[in-house]
């Protein structure tokens, strides 16, 4: 599903990602994780193209296209999904209109007439449910006067919407209460099916112990230091990474 | 020559004209205008208030005046396909600066229009009929004619004042209320043997609002214009709010880029009275908009929205000035623009609180959005206060689309010019959605929506009457 190889970015004139290589398949979900600053967050937004980071070298195929030629939007309906650390407010424009908007340029880039209204309104019932979303959130305008856990819950209630092929979860799970990181977590598992992936961003096993990942990656100085499998996720939660940097023979 | 000598000649040597063919009440005070013209002379962008507009420049063109009153033939029923009795307002028009008489239009077509059904009592005319069939009623209206708007102090006032021969005269008696929307839609159209004096037409319009104590009325009126010809449109509106009484005043301006509008807007407010006042430029060339209003008794509040969507090179310039001389009244000011191309806007708002105006509370907010380096906005909002009890704020900002919220939006397939669409609208909406006239709001929502997609680039009727 994706294939990034040698990918470096930078943002100003800062190097930020110097190597990744990653490999996806259909199905599968992946952790990363790694000390702050590392680029994890750096490598989510340059995968959906934001404008702010710049690609210097590499390549980034998804489902046999050249990810980094495509428009961010393109990305999207391409079925590329980030699930924002910190999801934007946008006064004034309510959470109906903005889903609409999305759901129809979907469809439209898919050669498929909009939605009608009653459809819709449907399927937002449906997919609410599955974050456990309070309904009177669809009239506010997007995000604004969320609470942090209603924010995050709103990221995966828009995944679910556009039934994404690959989500991207940058640190979900930070700022949630116990019961929160549950609903999100069992939200994402029943998105899960066997051709979705999913890349999981997160500082702690916590979330991962819910989401389950086969593939458990170390992002350190840009590049991908170490994978393993979900263990390697409890080593850190309990030693930390010194070890890791010790063993790539760094203090 | 300075743009003035014109109108100081046309002046003298029409000046029987322009007496002949307009009422007395109006007559009264046309001498003294035309001296205060004089003694003025448009203002140079150095006069503080015409800062940010070049009246020098707009007043220089030579104009045709149709001071003659030769009859304009428009049938703005036809032009404007409004159909009459599914409307929620009730309609009325004014070809350039005359109050277009439908009795006339019948009498022409042998149809039968159903007069617009009014509360007893209220009046909505031409200026210059009521003020020719004298009654102690029309005395008492003429009393209030030309009292705000005051010669003395506004070039554009006097000018408006020493030509205008007609206009609208809306009077609303002792605790009356008009639940029906009047609509008065303005529409420029040049004659076909426009006067030897070159190809732009000047109209000088004119609007009396006197509502008694406790009425109650809600106005719109809708600029466009019906040929694209050069027009330069004078207008001035004075209205006296009574105590109790309650004023919802639109102002839709929907031309086109040759057309100039300079509208001074005077409100005088008794107290407990209540009045919303909106201006919306949709389309237009250059426009100035000016409002004076007048807190003259306690308890009474005001609310002053403003829109303005402009490109190309655009020009408009919204100027305020709300003066709290008694105590306990509200003052709350929301203007916002956006400007793409080489489009250039003004605000300037200035709340004068008097000496003993105590409690007063005044909000003043001016939000603009530039989409182009291009793109000029000057903003200057003033508070100046004179009393030691008082709520008082004032703020402005110009600056951009947020980057953020572009990119949130285009992560969820939403594509660049679509997310900008969105942003634009929901910036606009926060004024739009102060509105207290529902169909209005829905109908600019949408028209909103289309101008921001490039689909109304030109007037082509009442959009409000589709």
């Amino acid at each position: 599903m994706l294939e990034v190889r040698n990918l470096h970015a930078k943002i100003g004139d800062k190097e930020i990602l110097k190597g990744i290589n990653l490999v996806i398949n259909d199905g599968e979900t992946h952790a990363i994780m790694g000390p702050n600053g590392s680029g994890k967050s750096t490598l989510s937004a340059v995968l959906v193209g934001n404008p702010l980071y710049e690609v210097t070298e590499g390549e980034a195929w998804f489902d046999g296209k050249n990810l980094l030629e495509m428009k961010p939007e393109d990305r999207a309906h391409e079925g590329l999904f980030l699930s924002f650390q910190y999801p934007v407010e946008i006064p004034g424009v309510s959470m109906t209109n903005f889903m609409k908007a999305a759901i129809n340029e979907k469809r439209k880039y898919q050669g498929l007439e909009p939605m009608n209204a009653a459809e819709f309104l449907k399927l937002q019932r449906e997919k609410r449910k599955i974050v456990e979303l309070d309904s009177k959130l669809a009239n506010r305008s997007v995000n604004e006067g969320f609470s942090g856990g209603e924010k995050k819950r709103n990221e995966i209630f828009q995944m679910a919407m556009l039934e994404p092929k690959l989500s991207i979860l940058d640190e979900t799970d930070s700022g949630l209460d116990v019961d929160a990181m549950r609903i999100v977590a069992e939200g994402v598992n029943k998105l899960q099916t066997a051709e979705t992936s999913c890349i999981v961003i997160t500082h702690y096993d916590r979330l991962l112990e819910m989401i389950r990942p086969q593939f458990v990656h170390v992002l350190y100085k840009g590049r991908i230091v170490k994978t393993g499998g979900p263990e390697l996720a409890k080593e850190i939660q309990e030693h930390g990474y010194d070890w890791i940097k010790e063993e790539i023979g760094e203090e | 020559m300075q743009s003035e000598q014109q109108y100081i000649e046309l002046y003298e040597q029409a000046r029987q004209v322009i007496f002949d063919h307009a009422p007395e009440a109006m007559n009264a005070v046309r001498d003294q205008a035309f001296e205060d013209f004089k003694a003025q002379g448009f203002p140079s962008k150095r006069v503080e208030r015409y800062k940010y507009t070049d009246m020098q420049k707009l007043f220089a063109p030579d104009y045709g005046v149709n001071l003659n009153r030769f009859h304009i033939p428009v049938d703005p029923y036809e032009a404007f396909r409004c159909d009459v009795p599914n409307l929620s307002t009730s309609l009325y028009f004014v070809v350039n600066d005359a109050f277009y008489m439908r009795d006339k239009w019948q009498e022409a077509k042998g149809e039968r229009i159903p007069q617009a059904q009014l509360p007893e009592g209220v009046i909505v005319d031409s200026m210059a009929n009521v003020f020719s069939h004298p009654s102690s009623l029309t005395s008492h209206l003429s009393d209030y004619y030309a009292k705000l708007a005051k010669t003395a102090d506004d070039a554009v006032t006097a000018l408006n004042t020493m030509l205008t021969q007609d206009g609208l005269l809306v009077y609303v008696p002792r605790n009356v209320k008009v639940d029906r929307a009047i609509q008065v839609i303005n529409i420029l159209k040049a004659p076909s043997n426009l006067p030897q004096r070159g190809e732009a037409m000047m109209v000088n319009r004119r609007v009396l609002i006197v509502l008694e104590e406790g009425a109650e009325l809600k106005m719109l009126f809708c600029d466009h214009a019906a040929d694209d010809r050069h027009f330069l449109a004078t207008q001035v509106i004075e209205a006296y709010v009574g105590e109790n009484a309650s004023l919802d005043l639109y102002c839709l301006e929907e031309t086109h880029y040759k057309n100039v509008r300079v509208s001074n807007v005077y409100i005088d407010q008794q107290a407990n009275s209540r009045v919303n006042h909106n201006v919306i430029t949709l389309h237009n060339g250059t426009t100035r908009n000016k409002l004076d209003l007048t807190f003259s008794g306690e308890g009474a509040e005001c609310g002053c929205y403003g829109c303005v969507i402009a490109d190309k090179q655009q020009h408009v310039d919204n100027n305020t000035l709300i003066v709290h001389k008694v105590p306990h009244c509200t003052s709350n000011e929301l203007y916002k623009y956006v400007l793409d191309d080489k489009a250039t806007g003004a605000f300037a708002g200035r709340v004068l609180v008097e000496h003993g105006a105590q409690k007063t509370a005044s909000q003043m907010t001016n939000q603009n959005l530039t989409a182009t380096r291009e793109a000029r906005m000057y903003t200057q909002p003033m508070l100046e206060i004179y009393a030691d009890d008082v709520k008082c704020a004032h703020g402005s900002t110009v600056g951009q689309l947020n980057d953020a919220a572009l990119f949130y939006m285009r992560q969820r397939g939403i594509s660049l010019d679509e997310a900008k669409l969105l942003l634009q609208n929901a910036f606009i909406n926060e004024v739009i959605d102060h509105m207290q006239l529902t169909p209005l709001r829905d109908r600019l929502h949408y028209l909103v929506e289309k101008r921001f997609r490039g689909e109304l680039n030109k007037c082509t009727g009442c959009k409000l009457c589709q």
